[in-house]
């Protein structure tokens, strides 16, 4: 009998191709996505080294970053279009499958993977871009790299890899009526700290994990780099493979059937040891909303915005002081009824067919308050068709709230959907970072819910009171 | 064939011992949409991002540079070692702050504590990471803010950091990325070594662990 082992541990152990002495574990990689932004410099290394792509099938590509999500043939950005043309031709050169603009597989590259069932569980996962973690949703290891590590991975299929520490986040009971994915998410990292994370690969655990969609658990799973782990896991389970079945790549007929036999041996195992243990209680997690410039600085929607001078440590005080400033936002005193410019609804955090549901359970019937934008961006094409099939482009417009095209879009203003500066913005992004969505943003990070009501209120609202909570 | 490339490939080196000036940044939690912002990474290639390094701290609405910011001041340039606050290089995994930072003229970077993806680009790109105990990091930037002029030494080889007062202290680094940092060692070539191992675990060879039934079939055409 062999000693218990993690979920990620496993999926590590199936992974390691060498271990060189005195060097990091050659690790396999399943699963290569790339996208505009992060592959260029790649690319170019390669050719001027004259190496090859080893695998191209394994690496998927999709333009999201910069895309514009205006009208499919509306203006873009010209440096923005031409690193997608050279994301194309890249692709096109190097036998990578790449959904370009206007492809129906389009979308962030975060709401593609598993929608198309390109994730699947056991895998290694990575691409350029932080928000990787997305994919543990579905209990495959997925992180995050740098474009030198993108290079390695497009020439070798491997990249050199230290093992992480294992810390499990046990969350118990279940969320309340009117509390989102995104509000336990920003709670676990309020908890946790912007670095409390760094080093660790999070398992998300315990009945209320359980209890989420797979698509809950992907907005929990996004944010993990949000308290600095580079990974976040949730061991697959009945909910998981419920959620795969047919997608376009999952596998199908027997091949389904072995899958899932391997699958369900993927969860860790009872008495597997990890390096941390922190637990939550969901019952207790409220609607949340941030009010600083890092994902840590949340509060309960219905909270005061803490005080600098009731904190004791002098850095943190510096840095709450430095923050609030920024923000435009007053100490010790509620965020409720503050008045708020713009709301994103969208992002890999947030950008999927349930989150635009939920914003649209509470835009219907009523209209965005005057001088408030409402953006609500789709994740994908497919996020995309099936929200028309269900007519919540037409609540939204309706509403007056803005219908576009998917894509990254206002999460980090790169392709022009900015946030003007000093304006407040509420929204289902996953950074508030100063000058993130547009220099001179103030970015109010929250689930859905909030953000709709904040658009039709005009102010910070707490949610419940719409939903009748 | 590889030796023929050989030199074009091998990786920035660091400069070990290097010793020079600091500035510093006196800030926790810098994320890598401070160090280049979003809006300056529709670049398809590695050039220009120095000029751009802090943009948003470093310069006004205008264009501007603002006076009180660290890499404006007359003696900026040639300090090649940034002193910052726990947490550096959160966020985005963007591989261009770590080239802004270096295109500067960056070498190193001491702080308390790094995040992992800007830590693993900063040594791609020799960038050497130095994390320091905290009190340990409180005097160095007493002392630098109250002498711009002090030298810093910091040995690669020993792992160790020196200050203007005469105190060294160790900092960790894995051996490989001390000899990745020291010797320049290609990565690629260094994987492409084991093309072996990789070849027989593609075709199914002995797997240790669990279920490769994961493993995706080559992906058919869209």
């Amino acid at each position: 009998m062999s000693a218990p082992r993690t979920l990620y541990r496993k999926i590590w152990d199936a992974h390691v191709v060498a271990q060189p002495p005195g060097a990091p574990a050659i690790l396999y990689i399943d699963r290569h996505y790339i996208h505009e932004v992060t592959s260029p410099q790649a690319f170019s290394g390669l050719s001027r080294r004259g190496r090859k792509v080893r695998r191209p099938e394994r690496t998927t590509a999709t333009a999201d970053h910069s895309v514009p999500t205006g009208p499919i043939d509306g203006p873009a950005d010209p440096q923005a279009a031409t690193q997608v043309a050279a994301l194309e031709t890249n692709c096109r050169r190097n036998g990578i499958v790449c959904f370009g603009p206007g492809h129906p597989h389009q979308g962030i590259v975060h709401v593609i993977g598993p929608e198309l069932g390109l994730t699947l569980p056991g895998m290694t996962v990575v691409c350029g871009d932080s928000h990787t973690a997305t994919h543990g949703a579905l209990g495959a290891l997925a992180f995050g790299i740098g474009t030198s590590e993108v290079e390695q991975v497009l020439a070798t299929q491997c990249l050199l890899q230290v093992p992480s520490m294992t810390c499990r986040v046990e969350i118990t009971g279940r969320l309340q009526r009117g509390v989102t994915a995104k509000d336990l998410v920003l709670a676990i990292v309020a908890a946790l700290g912007t670095a409390g994370g760094t080093g660790y690969v999070l398992e998300y655990a315990g009945a209320a994990v359980r209890g989420l969609s797979v698509e809950e658990r992907m907005t929990i799973c996004n944010m993990s780099i949000e308290a600095g782990a580079r990974a976040g896991l949730v061991a697959p389970d009945d909910t998981t493979f419920a959620y795969l079945r047919d997608r376009p790549y999952a596998p199908r007929g027997g091949a389904w059937d072995e899958a899932v036999a391997a699958w369900r041996r993927l969860p860790s195992d009872p008495d597997a040891v990890y390096d941390r243990i922190v637990s939550l209680d969901a019952v207790a997690v409220e609607p949340m909303i941030t009010f600083g410039t890092t994902p840590a600085m949340s509060m309960p929607i219905t909270g005061d915005v803490p005080d600098p001078d009731d904190v004791a440590d002098a850095e943190i005080r510096q840095g709450l002081r430095k923050a609030l400033a920024y923000m435009g936002l007053p100490a010790g005193r509620p965020l409720l009824g503050h008045s708020v410019n713009v709301v994103f609804i969208g992002s890999c955090t947030n950008g999927r067919l349930e989150d635009l549901a939920a914003a649209a359970a509470i835009f219907r019937g009523r209209r965005v308050a005057p001088g408030v934008r409402a953006l609500v961006v789709p994740g994908s094409r497919a996020v995309k068709r099936a929200a028309e099939a269900m007519g919540l482009d037409r609540v939204f417009r309706e509403a007056g709230a803005e219908w576009r095209e998917p894509g990254c879009s206002m999460c980090l203003g790169m392709n022009g959907d900015r946030v003007p500066p000093g304006a407040w913005c509420v929204s289902t992004s996953n950074r508030n970072f100063e000058g993130r969505q547009g220099g001179g943003s103030r970015t109010l990070l929250a689930g859905p819910p909030a953000a709709a009501v904040a658009a039709v209120t005009g102010v910070v609202t707490d949610p419940r009171i719409v939903l009748e909570v | 064939m590889m030796n023929e490339t050989a030199r074009e490939t091998t990786r920035p080196v660091f400069p070990s011992p290097l010793t020079s000036r600091c500035l510093v940044l006196p800030v926790n939690h810098v994320d890598t949409d401070q160090i280049m912002p979003a809006r300056f990474l529709t670049a398809i290639d590695k050039a220009g991002f120095g000029e751009r390094l802090f943009h948003d701290w470093r310069y006004d609405a205008a264009g501007q540079p603002l006076a009180g910011f660290i890499l404006n001041r007359p003696d900026a340039a040639g300090a090649a070692i940034l002193v910052a606050g726990e947490n550096f290089g959160c966020g985005s995994s963007r591989e261009h702050a770590a080239w802004a930072l270096v295109q500067f003229g960056f070498r190193a970077v001491i702080c308390p504590s790094f995040a992992d993806i800007f830590r693993q680009n900063a040594i791609q790109n020799g960038l050497l990471p130095v994390a320091i105990p905290g009190d340990f990091h409180r005097r160095l930037v007493k002392l630098a803010e109250m002498d711009s002029n002090a030298n810093l030494t910091i040995d690669l080889e020993t792992r160790t950091v020196t200050v203007p007062d005469g105190q060294a202290i160790g900092f960790p680094l894995d051996t490989f990325s001390r000899i990745r940092l020291l010797e320049g060692v290609d990565e690629i070539q260094f994987i492409l070594r084991h093309e072996a191992d990789i070849e027989a675990f593609e075709s199914g060879g002995p797997r240790r662990g669990v279920p490769m039934a994961c493993s995706p079939d080559p992906m058919p055409a869209p």
